[in-house]
């Protein structure tokens, strides 16, 4: 019986490689988003809402609900869900709106 | 603006799924230029999403049932002489009668995320909707934790990025997609240790013709049963997660009973450790392009709005066919049938012939049959009216706004709200990044205070997230966009 999806599906990914979440590495395996690179690390929550400062992650995974948005090298506002993680990707975690260096 | 290829298409086929690809092989096949457009970078849509190609995995069929119906479509447009537009997220479909010899502008970016692309306008004489669905929601008091997902979300990063969000995963909500998510997720590796769903399916038993002549269905049924069964899987009829427990992430939900219009029992649940919840209440068909184009809709039995098609499958504006989900969820099977009559339906059109009429007839019946069924399901897993006792004054409605319930009464109640529209200017519910798809159809069901009015027509002009300077340079045919700063609306 299957104890990982790869098990599952028979994967042999390409080489893993790294990407970075606030400065912690992180292996992600070529073709993940990266969300998915951040679940597959255990990490759910990559950024906090405008109001309440409340912990958000992925939730409906492909490209609707925007609760999934993240600063990737250093761009606020990218659905973590739809964007391709890779080699060297510093994701940080978005505050609010994502724009505080903006002063709005 | 760029435009992709030589121009125009015969028929423009937005969405790679079941449905577009049939419809854009069936057109093909008799002689029409096609170009096929779809948000993400693969084909299979939703239900035949894969792992990524760099992923390798040996046996993606292993994620899908009835995998060989993908297969023969895509081996069909690998060799057919459609042009397959990956990546491009179509945002808004106008009518350019006006133009000699093209009917309709098909408007997207493309791109991995729709908002950092490069504008592309195609223009075709013909355009087939096969935009699917995507999945309704009830707000649960802590359903904004991490660690709580879509239930076809969870299903969407395993198929495609072999992850999942935890070890222990309770799945709940309504409707078959649960049985589907929930011995994927088994299959996968994780412990399952509940399936909650509202409804009972002793409904379907009232039903038995359609029970009996769509065979199919009750396979599929039988195999995610034997393979919740093998792994221990315990499936709760009537019963819903009320709450969800966790400080920074899921803890544990509660579950409790509801009656059969979905009215929690009173008293304490059962608590359930679980570190990922998996939740949904259904699929919604995803319209938004066809209904800013003026095209007629109709309510279906659990209350969400599809596309009202005829029998051949063209909407109420001509040249404008629709097939699979966006004329009311149904599943591959017949998203495929649908598909591949609107792909014939629009070829003879457009080349002033006469379908073949016996094809025709047999897909039309497959489908009569096949929708019968569904009607059943949709009705069957409609919900009740009582759900709404299990939201308390803090419980968030709204996702992207942080929206309580209790705000969401209090624009009601006192301040006379009688609809979707007034609550949502009220307290901006629905107002956030995604348009109120998260909150939707909870915040019409608030304000129409159980009466059963069904969801209003949504209008989204703008169906992905644009960049503002495609959109300005939308009125100038040479306007290049590229380079300029794209800003993504942030409301
Ligand atoms: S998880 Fe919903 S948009 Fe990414």
């Amino acid at each position: 019986m299957a104890r990982t999806p790869a098990d599952l599906v028979g994967a042999q990914p390409g080489p893993p490689f790294r990407i970075t979440f606030d400065g912690r590495p992180v292996t992600a395996l070529p073709g993940q988003s990266v969300a998915a690179a951040l679940w597959a690390a255990g990490i759910l929550a990559w950024r906090t809402t405008r109001n309440a400062g409340r912990p958000r992650g992925a939730f409906c995974g492909i490209g609707q609900c925007y609760d999934c948005l993240a600063t990737v090298n250093g761009e606020p506002n990218r659905r973590a869900c739809l964007v391709p993680a890779r080699p060297g990707d510093a994701i940080t975690t978005q505050e609010g709106h994502g724009r505080a260096g903006l002063g709005v | 603006m760029p435009v992709s290829g030589s121009e125009p298409y015969d028929l423009a086929v937005i969405g790679a799924g079941p449905a577009g690809l049939a419809g854009a092989v069936a057109a093909a096949d008799m002689g029409l230029k096609v170009a096929l457009l779809d948000a993400s970078a693969h084909t299979g849509g939703q239900f035949y999403r894969t792992p990524h190609p760099a992923l390798g995995a040996v046996r993606p069929e292993a994620l899908h049932h009835d995998w060989s119906g993908y297969a023969d479509l895509r081996g069909r447009l690998a060799q057919s002489r459609i042009r397959h537009l990956p990546g491009h997220h179509v945002w808004s479909v106008t009518n350019e009668s006006a133009d000699v010899g093209a009917t309709w502008a098909v408007h997207a970016v493309t791109g991995a995320d729709g908002g950092d692309g490069r504008p592309v306008r195609l223009r075709a004489r013909a355009v087939l909707l096969a935009t699917g669905a995507y999945e309704r929601h009830l707000p649960i008091p802590g359903w904004t934790l991490p660690g709580v997902v879509a239930a076809g979300g969870a299903q969407a990063m395993l198929k495609s990025g072999l992850v999942l969000p935890g070890r222990r995963i309770v799945v709940a909500g309504s409707g078959p997609l649960l049985l589907a998510v929930a011995s994927a997720l088994a299959a996968a590796g994780a412990r399952v240790p509940a399936v909650v769903e509202a409804s009972g399916y002793l409904r379907y038993a009232r039903h038995p013709r359609a029970l009996v002549t769509n065979p199919h269905k009750s396979a599929e049924a039988l195999v995610h049963g034997t393979a919740l069964l093998r792994h221990r899987v315990r499936v709760r009829m009537r019963s819903a997660v009320t709450e969800v427990h966790g400080t920074d992430r899921v803890e544990a939900v509660t579950v409790t009973r509801l009656d059969k219009n979905w009215r929690p029992a009173q008293g304490a649940g059962r608590r359930i450790q679980c570190d990922a919840l998996a939740v949904g209440h259904g699929l919604m068909p995803q319209i938004e392009l066809a209904t800013t184009l003026g095209c007629a809709s109709r309510s279906l039995p659990d209350g969400t709005r599809a596309l009202a098609v005829d029998r051949l499958q063209e909407t109420s504006v001509r040249g404008l066919w629709a097939a699979g989900e966006t004329g009311g969820v149904g599943g591959a099977a017949l998203a495929r049938t649908e598909g591949e009559l609107a792909g014939i339906a629009a070829a003879a059109r457009l080349l002033g012939r006469l379908a073949p009429s016996g094809r025709v007839r047999a897909l039309q019946r497959r489908r009569d049959r096949m929708r019968a069924f569904v009607d059943v399901m949709a009705a069957a897993h409609a919900p009740g009216p009582g759900w709404s006792r299990w939201l308390t004054d803090e419980t968030e409605v709204c996702r992207c706004e942080e929206v309580t319930a209790g705000r969401i009464r209090e624009a009601v109640e006192d301040l006379g709200a009688r609809d979707a529209r007034t609550v949502k200017l009220l307290t901006r519910a629905g107002m956030g990044w995604c348009q109120g798809r998260m909150c939707g159809a909870a915040v019409a069901c608030l304000a129409a205070c159980g009466r059963a009015d069904g969801l209003p027509v949504e209008r989204r002009p703008l169906a992905v997230p644009v960049p503002l300077a495609v959109l300005a340079g939308l009125d100038d045919p040479d306007g290049k966009p590229a380079g300029a700063p794209s800003y993504r609306p942030s409301t």
